[in-house]
C-alpha cells in the first residue's frame, strides 16, 4: 500500500516513471527511484528469502544496505541487497532460498578493469556529517569526492520530518528532509564529486596515497584515490533478543522511516514500538502522520529515554508509552501477526501474569544504535569499546583524526549521538582533512575552534553527559 | 524534581506548575494571548529565544528551559511555529471562554470555524472547541500549521490537541 497524502511530504516528487518488475514471475507496478525491496513491500511482500539450513523466512531489516537480510536474486544474481537496488523495467526477482551459485554465464567485473578517480580528499557516507565534512573541505579548495552506497544523498535526514534541535545556524526548526536538500545543493555547489550507489569496501594504502576500493551500482568496480580520508558511514541498527526476532515484520525503525518517509510505502497496518528513546517517540509521531496505527510504545527502563517534548506529543494524541514492558516474542505464521509483550519487575524479569497477545503486523525495535566502523577496522584504526558511544568505536584526537595518519572519522560512525553534532564533526574532519592535504589556510583553525566550541556547549546538558564520558575514553590527548 | 513526567511521558499541571510560573489571571485576560512552554527538561535547543521579536524568552545556555516573561510576550505566536518539539503553546481568556493556540502537524488541517474533539495531555477527550484561527503551513515561519481553539474556560490548562472529527459518507 502506498501513502497519498501525508501533512509534511509530497511523494509525487519522488516517484519517477511507472516500471513493471517481475517477482517469481508475477508482474508488479513500481516506481522508478525506489528500491527493489521497498517496491515489493508496497505490493504486499513480506517475505524475501529463506535461511539456509532452517528454511525461516527473512524480509526486510535495516532498508540501508548495512544488513544482508534483504538480499535477493536478481537478474539471476543472488545476493543481491534489494533495499538499496533501484528498480529497472523489465527487471526479474526471485527469493533467495539459503545460498545460492552465481549463474553460470556470469562474468565477474575484473580489477584491472577498474574505474579510477582521483582527489584530495575521499569522503566515504553522505550523511550529515559527510556532507559536511566534503562541503568545508570543498569550500577551503581542496578537490573532494564523496560516496555513498544510498541511491540519495543525506543519510538517515532524508526520512527524518520531524525538526531539528540546537541553534538555528545550526538547521534548529529546520525539518530533517529540509537539511538534506540544503546540505546536498551546497556540496554540489562546492563542487564535490558525488557517487551514489556506490559501496565502499575496503581502504588500502598506495605509496603516498590512500585508495578506496568500491563497487557501484552492484557491478562496476570503482578505485577512489586521495591523501586524506574521511569516515562518515553512520551507524547500525540493533537487535535485542526475543523469540521470532527474525519473523519479516520485525523491522529496525530506520528501515520503517524509509519505507514510509522516503518512499511513501505503508509500513503496516498497525505497530508496535519497542523502544522509547528518541528512535522510539520520533517514530511513533511519525506513523501517526502517516495514519497507521501505533499500539504502544514499550520501555524497558522505568522512564522515557528520548527526549520528553518528543514523548509528549504521542502523550497527547493518545499513544501510550508502557514503561517497565518488554516484548516477550513475536508471533505469526511465516510473517509478523502478533507481539506478546509484558511488564518487568526491579530485576528485569517479566511479572508473570502480565503478558498481554495484541495484534500488529509489524513490530518496530528503536532499541538503538551501533557505529559502522568496518572499513575503520580494516584501515588498521584502534578499536575500543566505549558504551555510551555505541559500542566499538576508533579513538580520534579534538579535530576527527584517527590513530591512522590522514583517516578522519565524523557523525555516528565515531559515536552514536545526532544530526546536529555529525554536522559540527563533519565541519572538524573536513577542515582538518583539508589542512591535512594543504589546501587549508590559517583560517581554517579559527572555524575548528568554533566548532569544537559548539559542539561543547551543545553537549553541556545532561544530554551530553553520557557522550562526554564516552568521549573521555576515546579522545587522543 | 521527581521527574514523574518521564515515567509517563506527560506532564500534570501541578507539574507543570514546579517548573513554571503559570500567567497571572489578570495577563491571561490581557489584550494579547500568551506564550507558554511545557518544555521541563534541560536540551540543546533554542529557536524560541531566538525568534522572540521581543526577546521575552529566557535561556542563558542552549541547554536552559525556556522561561517566558509574560509582561513582555505579545502573542504572537511565532514560537508555536517554530518550536522544533511542539512544546509551545498560547493561552487567551475571553470572558467565559478561553483561546489555545497549538501546533498541528497532522492531516487533515481543520477549518475556521470547524467543530472539533478536544484532547488533554494524556489524548483523553475532554470535550468539543470551535477552530477560531489556521495558519496554514506555508504561512508558518516554522513549517507547522498551528491553530487556535475556543473552548470552555476550564479547560484551557488541560487541552493541548485535538481531533478533527470523522466525516461520515
Amino acid at each position: 500500500m502506498r501513502i497519498q497524502e501525508h501533512p509534511i511530504l509530497d511523494f509525487s516528487r519522488r516517484r519517477g516513471r511507472k516500471v513493471t518488475i517481475y517477482f517469481e514471475g508475477k508482474p508488479i507496478e513500481a516506481y522508478e527511484g525506489e528500491p527493489v525491496a521497498e517496491a515489493l513491500h508496497a505490493a504486499g511482500v513480506r517475505i524475501l528469502s529463506y535461511t539456509p539450513e532452517k528454511n525461516r523466512s527473512r524480509g526486510l531489516f535495516c532498508a540501508i544496505g548495512k544488513c544482508s537480510s534483504c538480499v535477493m536474486v536478481v537478474n539471476g544474481v543472488p545476493n543481491t541487497r534489494t533495499c538499496i537496488t533501484l528498480v529497472e523495467d523489465g527487471m526479474r526477482i526471485e527469493r533467495q532460498h539459503g545460498n545460492m551459485p552465481l549463474p553460470r554465464d556470469y562474468r565477474p567485473p575484473k580489477w584491472k578493469e577498474a574505474e579510477k578517480r582521483e582527489g584530495d580528499i575521499v569522503i566515504i557516507g553522505g550523511g550529515p556529517a559527510g556532507l559536511m565534512a566534503g562541503i568545508k573541505a570543498a569550500e577551503k579548495g581542496a578537490k573532494v569526492i564523496l560516496l555513498d552506497e544510498n541511491p540519495i544523498l543525506g543519510g538517515q535526514l532524508v526520512k527524518q520530518t520531524h525538526k531539528f534541535f540546537g541553534k538555528r545556524e545550526q538547521f534548529a526548526g529546520v525539518r530533517g528532509i529540509k537539511i538534506a536538500e540544503l546540505l546536498e545543493k551546497e556540496a554540489r555547489e562546492k563542487g564535490v564529486e558525488i557517487h551514489l550507489e556506490t559501496s565502499a569496501i575496503g581502504i588500502f594504502q598506495d605509496g603516498e596515497k590512500r585508495m578506496v576500493a568500491a563497487i557501484k551500482k552492484n557491478k562496476k568496480i570503482m578505485e577512489f584515490y586521495g591523501k586524506a580520508i574521511v569516515v562518515a558511514t553512520g551507524a547500525m541498527e540493533k537487535m535485542i533478543p526475543f523469540e521470532n526476532n527474525d519473523l519479516p515484520g520485525v523491522y529496525g525503525a530506520g528501515a520503517i522511516q524509509t519505507l514510509m518517509n522516503t518512499y511513501g510505502i505503508e509500513p503496516g497496518k498497525r505497530v508496535l514500538i519497542v523502544g522509547a528513546g528518541n528512535v522510539g517517540v520520533i517514530l511513533a509521531y511519525q506513523l501517526i502522520q502517516a495514519k497507521v496505527d501505533v499500539v504502544a510504545v514499550v520501555e524497558a527502563m522505568p522512564r522515557v529515554g528520548g527526549y520528553f517534548v518528543h514523548a509528549a506529543k504521542i502523550r497527547r494524541l493518545g499513544i501510550p508509552i508502557l514503561t517497565r514492558h518488554t516484548i516477550l516474542r513475536a508471533e505469526g505464521n511465516g510473517k509478523v501477526e502478533r507481539a506478546v509483550i509484558a511488564q518487568l519487575d526491579d530485576q528485569w524479569q517479566p511479572i508473570p501474569g502480565t503478558e498481554k497477545t495484541i495484534d500488529v503486523d509489524v513490530v518496530a525495535l528503536g532499541v538503538g544504535l551501533r557505529p559502522s566502523i568496518e572499513l575503520l577496522h580494516q584501515a588498521g584504526c584502534q578499536i575500543i569499546y566505549a558504551k555510551e558511544l555505541g559500542g566499538y568505536v576508533v579513538p580520534h584526537d579534538e579535530r576527527m583524526e584517527t590513530t591512522v595518519r590522514g583517516i578522519f572519522v565524523a557523525g555516528d560512525s565515531s559515536g552514536i549521538e545526532e544530526a546536529t553534532t555529525a554536522m559540527l564533526e563533519g565541519k572538524l574532519a573536513g577542515l582538518s582533512a583539508a589542512l591535512f592535504v594543504g589546501k587549508a589556510d590559517l583560517s581554517a583553525m579559527e572555524e575548528i575552534k568554533q566548532a569544537q566550541k559548539d559542539l561543547e556547549e551543545f553537549r553541556s546538558g545532561p544530554f551530553g553527559k553520557h557522550i562526554l564520558e564516552g568521549l573521555k575514553k576515546v579522545m587522543i590527548k | 524534581m521527581s521527574e514523574k513526567y518521564l515515567e509517563r511521558g506527560y506532564l500534570t499541571l501541578d507539574e507543570l506548575k514546579e517548573i513554571i510560573e503559570l500567567p497571572t489571571e489578570e495577563r491571561l485576560q490581557g489584550k494579547h494571548p500568551v506564550a507558554v512552554p511545557e518544555c521541563p527538561q534541560r536540551i540543546p535547543c533554542t529557536p524560541c529565544k531566538e525568534i522572540c521579536p521581543v526577546d521575552a524568552v529566557k535561556m542563558d545556555n542552549p541547554n536552559d528551559i525556556p522561561i517566558v516573561d509574560y509582561d513582555k510576550c505579545i502573542g504572537c505566536s511565532l514560537c508555536v511555529q517554530i518550536c522544533p518539539g511542539l512544546a509551545f503553546f498560547m493561552i487567551h481568556y475571553c470572558g467565559d471562554k478561553a483561546r489555545v493556540t497549538m501546533p498541528h502537524e497532522l492531516l487533515p488541517l481543520p477549518k475556521r470555524g470547524e467543530e472539533v474533539i478536544l484532547l488533554n495531555r494524556k489524548g483523553e477527550e475532554v470535550g468539543k472547541g470551535k477552530v477560531v484561527l489556521v495558519i496554514p503551513r506555508e504561512k508558518s515561519v516554522g513549517d507547522t500549521p498551528v491553530i487556535t481553539v475556543e473552548m470552555p474556560l476550564e479547560l484551557a490548562w488541560e487541552v493541548r490537541a485535538i481531533k478533527v472529527k470523522e466525516v461520515i459518507e
